[in-house]
């Protein structure tokens, strides 16, 4: 019998992934066991801990949010809209829902019965794989990287933000530690030691651990003559050993060490002195672990001497933020932890430059970042953009200045550049005479940008708008902002080529909702997410800080921030461009992190659809904040 | 028994007709989902004296879904043909789908619809059509209750009882995607999501 509904959802299924594997006849026949539901917007399809469904879902209209609950925080980890499939969970298990599907907006439902859809997926190869690399993709979020392939509703591993404290984290070990036997002589045991370089040997009886021997015992036991160098090491070794199980915790760690006041742990398969050694925990363990703590890579660029320490300190901070960015800790809070302590490395950085110069400065200078160091948004390595303002010195005296801080900015920029920060192609770098000068040379540069701005020079001038003191005297780069300020106040000639500036890039999708990708060159149909997405943001939150007087805060998702709380009536536009600039800059440091490059340049093919669905939602606040700008800086007549 | 001849003297009714009125004397148990059936007829014309039904599409709906695997779609022979309309409908005289004899099509709907609660846009319409094919087969009226669309519609809005709207209005203000308009099953399913979006803003159970 003729089923005109079923064509019709048929028509709507085979566009989508797996169904359009199968063919037209069998869809129609699917489709006509299927229900369709409505779901009210904010109601809820199934919760955690719900008996499944004899259905699975895909969404035909609306948007269902999927989120996991943790410490009574519900937590949103995927959304579906048209098209999407979820609920499949009952394929593969009989117990119950593990995550909640709650619709976002009204929305429409095809509900598939199971029994219907199972012999398709057990015939059809095609539909097989699609089901189980969706769940490969589907786990393409920030929250359980370490369960990529598995599928997200089988395999629900959230880390909550706010348990995000290293200490937690189970500490690593030395596995396969070096053992001595207890009737090994202590002569032979402490060669073992200084040849292998290490500070303590576990003594084993049949590899179940008894004592241990480190350099303190040595020391007091031995080198003190208290016993003879050629005895079995048993008469000297501490016993028992402290021992303790596999995935203990540095705090966990800290305290055992601190309660029996020793070392060294030894773990062991079941955590007693009765099984088998797995390893050895010393101290130093506990510092590494702590290595990648922010305050810990603080002290250490503050305390060094040397631009491998510094360059040391920047490669941990890689590992702090790929591990900060796996525990799900908001952008936001990364890059202003890695704007300190790239502040600190800069700082760091300067100092030793002085040091090495070989007299002290000859007047007053502060150091600046510029750029995105100075807006405090470089996760990645990326160019170093920097400037230096001296204080006004007499006529004669300001080449011999000048010809100071060029050579000290000289040695900077290559400290640097040794640390990872690669030279500005564009030479936007202190070294460059441009960009080394007095307090009035900068005050005139500034004034040539606001008052005679023209395409050229304000592409120059932008970055310059962002900067940040880092050392020295920050009353210099006062006197900058209060030139700057009192020249933009109310010059709508300025703000008007900065706008077309910053309209200069438009939301970055086609006609039909496809991504805006690359035409040629190397980076062909990869998407430039640099300068179509972020720089469009960071443009219209410089104009609009500046057009409103707001001064000290550099930041893009800051910007926002504060524009939402000056100007109520737009908090909803702004909220959404510091969210979008957020997951913006998230895709970029993750892409960069995975590449070892700058992240600029995504390839689309590798990501997820729901990655995809996430980028272009963050493409719309482009278009709002651009249409704002247009309006309020007036500039339908120049663009 | 003494109501058997009670049984005698009321009119001697066709199978199809008894089994009909049964389902009405049914107790529904409280557990029982409400089942509506959500249909629409397309005919020759709007006056129901003269035109006939061309096809029928019915759909079930139960609490907040469509069941599609509970539905009905028919095709009517005729011998009314009006050249004219077909252009609209898209149904021809000798079109490709299977067609049945009115009386087989009302048959079949009434097992279908059972004490179902139906629903339509402009409902009245409807029934009419089939009460007229009913009234050819000489048996009585639908006894089922009905719901209507466009009252419903009023009724949400607050809107006068002469104030009408058409299901292209109603589908445009709910969001309710159009395709296969003009066709008794299109409208049926259209009708049938449009209901569903009511029935929640109303808090129909």
């Amino acid at each position: 019998m003729k089923n005109s509904i079923a064509e019709r959802i048929a028509d709507f299924l085979k566009n989508f992934p797996p169904f359009f594997s199968l063919t037209y006849a069998e869809l129609v026949g699917i489709s006509k066991e299927i229900q369709v539901v409505h779901v009210e917007k904010n109601h809820i399809l199934f919760k955690i801990g719900d008996k499944t469904h004899p259905f699975f879902y895909v969404v035909k209209e609306g948007a269902i949010g999927l989120s996991v609950t943790s410490d009574a925080e519900e937590a949103l980890i995927d959304k579906c809209d048209e098209g999407d499939i979820l609920g499949l969970r009952p394929f593969f298990a009989k117990d119950n829902y593990l995550m909640t599907a709650k619709a976002r907006e009204e929305s429409l439902l095809y509900a598939i019965p199971i029994d219907v859809f199972k012999p398709y997926v057990s015939q059809n190869a095609d539909v097989l794989n699609f089901l189980l690399e969706s769940f490969a993709s589907n786990t393409r979020n920030p929250y359980d990287k370490e369960n990529k392939g598995k599928l997200i509703s089988e395999n629900v591993i959230y880390t909550d933000q706010n348990s995000e404290i290293q200490y937690f984290q189970p500490i690593s070990y030395t596995k396969n530690p070096i053992t001595a036997s207890r009737k090994d002589s202590v002569k032979l045991v402490a060669k073992t030691m200084t040849n292998s370089k290490i500070g303590s040997v576990i003594i084993q009886d049949n590899n179940l651990p008894v004592g241990i021997v480190t350099d303190k015992d040595l020391r007091s036991k031995i080198a003190t003559g208290l016993f003879p160098i050629d005895i079995m090491v048993d008469q000297i070794m501490s016993s028992p050993v402290i021992t303790v199980a596999e995935n203990i915790s540095i705090a966990e760690t800290q305290m055992m060490m601190l309660k029996h006041n020793v070392g060294h742990l030894c773990v062991t398969v079941d955590g007693t002195n009765k099984s088998k050694i797995m390893g050895i925990i010393s101290e130093h363990d506990v510092v590494l672990a702590q290595a990648n703590n922010p305050g810990v890579l603080l002290k250490q660029t503050k305390r060094a001497t040397r631009s491998k320490e510094l360059k040391a300190v920047r490669e941990k901070l890689n590992d702090l933020i790929q591990n900060s960015i796996d525990k799900n800790i908001p952008i936001q809070h990364i890059s202003s932890i890695v704007g300190e302590i790239n502040i600190a490395i800069t700082k760091r950085a300067v100092e030793l430059a002085i040091e090495k110069m070989e007299q002290q400065p000859p007047t007053r200078f502060a150091w600046m970042n510029i750029g995105s160091q100075g807006r405090k948004e470089q996760l990645l390595m990326t160019d170093q953009d920097n400037a230096l303002v001296f204080e006004d010195v007499d006529e004669e005296r300001y080449d011999e200045v000048k010809k100071y801080f060029l050579e000290l900015a000289e040695k900077v920029t290559k400290t640097l550049n040794k640390v990872g920060y690669e030279f500005c192609p564009a030479e936007m770098m202190a070294s460059n005479p441009m960009w080394c000068k007095s307090v009035t040379d900068w005050n005139k540069q500034y004034n040539s940008w606001i008052n005679k701005p023209g395409e050229k020079g304000i592409l120059m001038c932008s970055i310059f708008f962002d900067y940040d003191f880092i050392v020295g005297d920050e009353k210099l780069v006062d006197m900058i902002t209060e030139n700057i300020f009192a020249n933009i106040h109310n010059n709508q000639l300025f703000f008007a080529y900065l706008g077309t500036d910053a309209l200069k890039n438009p939301p970055p999708l086609g006609f039909f909702r496809q991504f805006l990708v690359e035409d040629d060159g190397e980076h062909k149909d990869t998407f430039d997410i640099k300068s179509r997405a972020i720089m469009p943001l960071v443009d219209a939150a410089r104009l609009l800080v500046l057009s409103q007087d707001i001064k000290g805060i550099n930041n893009t998702y800051l910007r926002y921030k504060k524009l939402a709380e000056l100007e109520p009536q737009n908090v909803d536009l702004f909220e959404s461009c510091a969210d979008a600039f957020s997951t913006l800059s998230l895709f970029r440091t993750e892409e960069g992190l995975l590449n070892s490059n700058s992240g600029r340049y995504l390839n689309l093919n590798e990501l997820s659809k729901s990655d995809k669905v996430k980028l272009k939602n963050a493409f719309q606040p482009i278009r709002d904040i651009q249409d704002a700008i247009k309006n309020r800086f007036q500039l339908t007549y120049f663009t | 028994m003494v109501f058997d001849w009670l049984k005698k003297v009321s009119k001697d009714y066709p199978k199809f007709w008894e089994n009909y009125l049964e389902t009405f004397e049914n107790k529904p148990n409280v557990s029982d989902q409400k089942r509506y059936v959500v249909f629409d007829c397309e005919t020759t014309g709007l006056d129901h004296r003269k035109d006939v039904i061309l096809s029928i599409g019915a759909v079930a709906v139960i609490d907040s879904s469509v069941l599609v695997n509970d539905s009905l779609e028919l095709f009517l022979k005729q011998e009314l043909y009006k050249p004219e309309v077909a252009f609209i409908h898209g149904i021809l005289k000798e079109g490709k789908e299977e067609k049945i004899v009115e009386a087989e099509a009302i048959i079949r709907f009434l097992e279908f619809i059972k004490n179902a609660t139906l629903v339509g846009h402009n409902v009245n319409f409807d029934i009419e059509m089939i009460n007229q094919a009913l009234k050819r087969l000489n048996v009585g009226k639908l006894k089922n209750d009905s719901m209507d669309t466009d009252a419903m519609y009023q009724k949400f809005k607050g809107l006068q009882e002469d104030q009408h709207s058409s299901l292209d209005e109603l589908c445009k203000i709910l969001k309710v995607e159009k395709s296969d308009r003009h066709t008794a099953s299109g409208d049926a399913f259209i009708t049938a999501l449009v209901f569903l979006k009511l029935k929640k803003r109303l808090a129909i159970k």
